[in-house]
């Protein structure tokens, strides 16, 4: 009798209670196994973090370096990689001296602030506001490789024909006013479109797609148009002279592109698994896509093709990566396939500007279509980040019924291309009146690796 | 002496050269090059912008033989290099006025 009295006690008592009761040693263990346990997650997610961080950089050296240079002409091959590699250092640099603060410092609706510029109080301890489980440089210095790659996508645009000088000013100028608002506005404390933080205009945009891919998209269309066309183009042959490269180029950025989607769970979660999923599977279809259509409408199916159909459907998928399943996913890369085909070979055709490499074609296009799809196929289901007042997950896209979501997506989308075009047009009649935008008539016909760098990238006889 | 110039298919040199050294030629020079003739060229479709490429690789080879074997040097290179298709190339014969080996002044057939 006594024996059971004593079991349905214990039995009954609640555990703090029995906690409070525990001899004062237990408690400093309990403390202890607790701060253990936070230790190993921060581990876990400071070592994900900061792969993804390297693979992201290790797309756009080399990998975008090499996809862009490979689809050039041999003489400006050099000077195409330079494009990529310079702002490996530029971005670097300005970066840490206001970048990281004017995209992730304060809470303002639109840019952050200036607490930490030039890094100032940027160590080992994580900034609870983005990623409470890892040191706030690991989270800086992920969120600078976005910055990097970002205006290296537009060099695309005006490959072959701008000056080295005006490449410098421009982008460093559209990082500023073009870039840190826009990564402020969409993943930054109180930004308009930070569907998190009780941004105005609620958009989801998992890894990039308007902060990467429409900004460097759409400005990339602009740089084309106010720049004009390459001499001779499209009659003279301006074949890429080395596929081979940009077909390194594309694998590396297949796989970078995890550190890049699974990276922005900003932890090694089951998020991170699910945008990892969704990346690779919307690579695959977008790659089948592109194909099949230019099977059916030219006849051949191209290397060519297929990498540029990946590079598609990796920006599409972007945005939605976090919150889609694999077969949504495949939809949205398989529409980016064939949608992106037609872009850069009936659309651009048709109205005759010379987007160099395409990256409106793919970036701007594939990332429109990704930003909009991310509204319907997004849902709660794969990512329940976004809680109501009893703490339930709420309904994400409109296959959650949540159709309003689609318009919220448009609305972002619509947003970057404003602020993407009007920035760039501004930013070019600056460079263009001050250091000029395009190389002479010799020095473009000579190729940018002699007439810039003094420098050529094949030379066999040595 | 005739110097004979042999513009083939690149794929058919192995061939050719085999069939050379068959009846005791070893001399000869090759050169990478491009060109076409009646044959035409053949479309590249980069992204949907389409090229035709008319100059197309072909292998050169150069060699200067004894006037009484260049017939019978054209035809083991001909049958040699023939495929009957469109492109197979042309042999060009031309008169040699002199020949000199660099190592030792031997002059004429015997510097071949």
């Amino acid at each position: 009798m006594k024996f059971k009295t004593l079991t349905a006690l214990l039995l009954l008592a609640p555990s703090a209670a029995l906690l409070a009761q525990a001899p004062p040693d237990l408690q400093a263990r309990v403390t202890a196994v607790e701060a253990a346990a936070k230790a190993a997650q921060s581990a876990g997610d400071n070592a994900w973090m900061l792969v993804s961080a390297a693979l992201v950089l290790m797309m756009t050296g080399p990998g975008l370096a090499l996809f862009y240079g490979g689809l050039v002409r041999r003489k400006n091959v050099l000077g195409t990689m330079m494009h990529s590699f310079i702002l490996m250092a530029v971005v670097t640099v300005l970066w840490g001296v206001v970048g990281y603060s004017l995209a992730f410092g304060g809470s303002g609706p639109v840019i952050g602030n200036f607490q930490f510029a030039f890094l100032d109080g940027v160590g080992t301890a994580p900034n609870t506001d983005y990623a409470a489980t890892i040191p706030q440089a690991t989270f800086m210095v992920y969120q600078l490789m976005f910055a990097i790659i970002t205006p290296a996508l537009i060099s695309g645009a005006f490959a072959e024909r701008m000056k080295f000088s005006a490449m410098l000013l421009f982008t460093v100028l559209w990082t500023l006013v073009v870039y840190f608002p826009m990564a402020h506005m969409v993943w930054g404390k109180g930004g308009l479109l930070n569907a998190f933080s009780g941004g105005k205009f609620p958009c989801f945009d998992f890894a990039g797609g308007t902060v990467v891919h429409i900004t460097s998209g759409v400005s990339a269309l602009v740089c084309a148009l106010y720049l004009g066309k390459r001499i001779g183009y499209p009659q003279a042959p301006s074949k890429p002279h080395n596929l081979v490269i940009s077909f390194i180029g594309a694998c590396l950025l297949w796989v970078g592109w995890f550190g890049f989607n699974a990276g922005s769970a900003l932890s090694a979660s089951g998020l991170a698994t699910s945008a990892f999923v969704a990346t690779h599977f919307g690579a695959a279809a977008a790659t089948l896509g592109w194909l099949a259509a230019e099977w059916m409408h030219s006849g051949k199916p191209s290397v060519l093709g297929g990498i540029s159909g990946c590079v598609a459907g990796l920006v599409a998928i972007t945005p939605a990566s976090g919150f889609v399943k694999p077969f949504p996913a495949m939809v949205i890369g398989l529409a980016a396939g064939v949608l992106c085909y037609l872009m850069v070979t009936r659309i651009k055709p048709k109205f005759g500007y010379d987007d160099a490499l395409d990256a409106f074609g793919v970036h701007g296009a594939g990332g429109t279509l990704g930003a909009i799809l991310t509204g319907v196929f997004a849902t709660s289901a794969i990512n329940d980040g976004l809680k109501d007042a009893a703490g339930k997950a709420q309904p994400l896209g409109l296959v959650d019924g949540n159709a309003g979501q689609v318009l919220n997506q448009v609305l972002g989308a619509g947003l970057s291309w404003v602020l993407a075009a009007a920035g760039t047009l501004v930013i070019l009649k600056i460079v263009d009146a001050t250091v000029g935008l395009r190389v002479s008539r010799e020095d473009e016909i000579q190729g940018l690796d002699t007439s810039m760098h003094n420098e050529e990238g094949y030379i066999f006889e040595s | 002496m005739k110097k004979i110039e042999a513009i083939i298919q690149p794929f058919k040199l192995d061939e050719v050269k085999e069939a050379l050294k068959g009846i005791g030629v070893d001399g000869m020079t090759i050169s990478e090059v491009r060109g076409h003739g009646r044959q035409k060229g053949h479309k590249e479709v980069y992204r949907g912008q389409e090229y035709n490429v008319d100059l197309l690789p072909k292998v050169k080879l150069e060699m200067v033989v004894p006037s009484e074997r260049s017939d019978e040097v054209i035809q083991t290179l001909a049958a040699a290099a023939r495929t009957g298709k469109i492109g197979d190339g042309k042999i060009f014969v031309y008169e040699v006025a002199e020949a000199i080996r660099i190592r030792n002044n031997d002059r004429g057939e015997s510097a071949l």
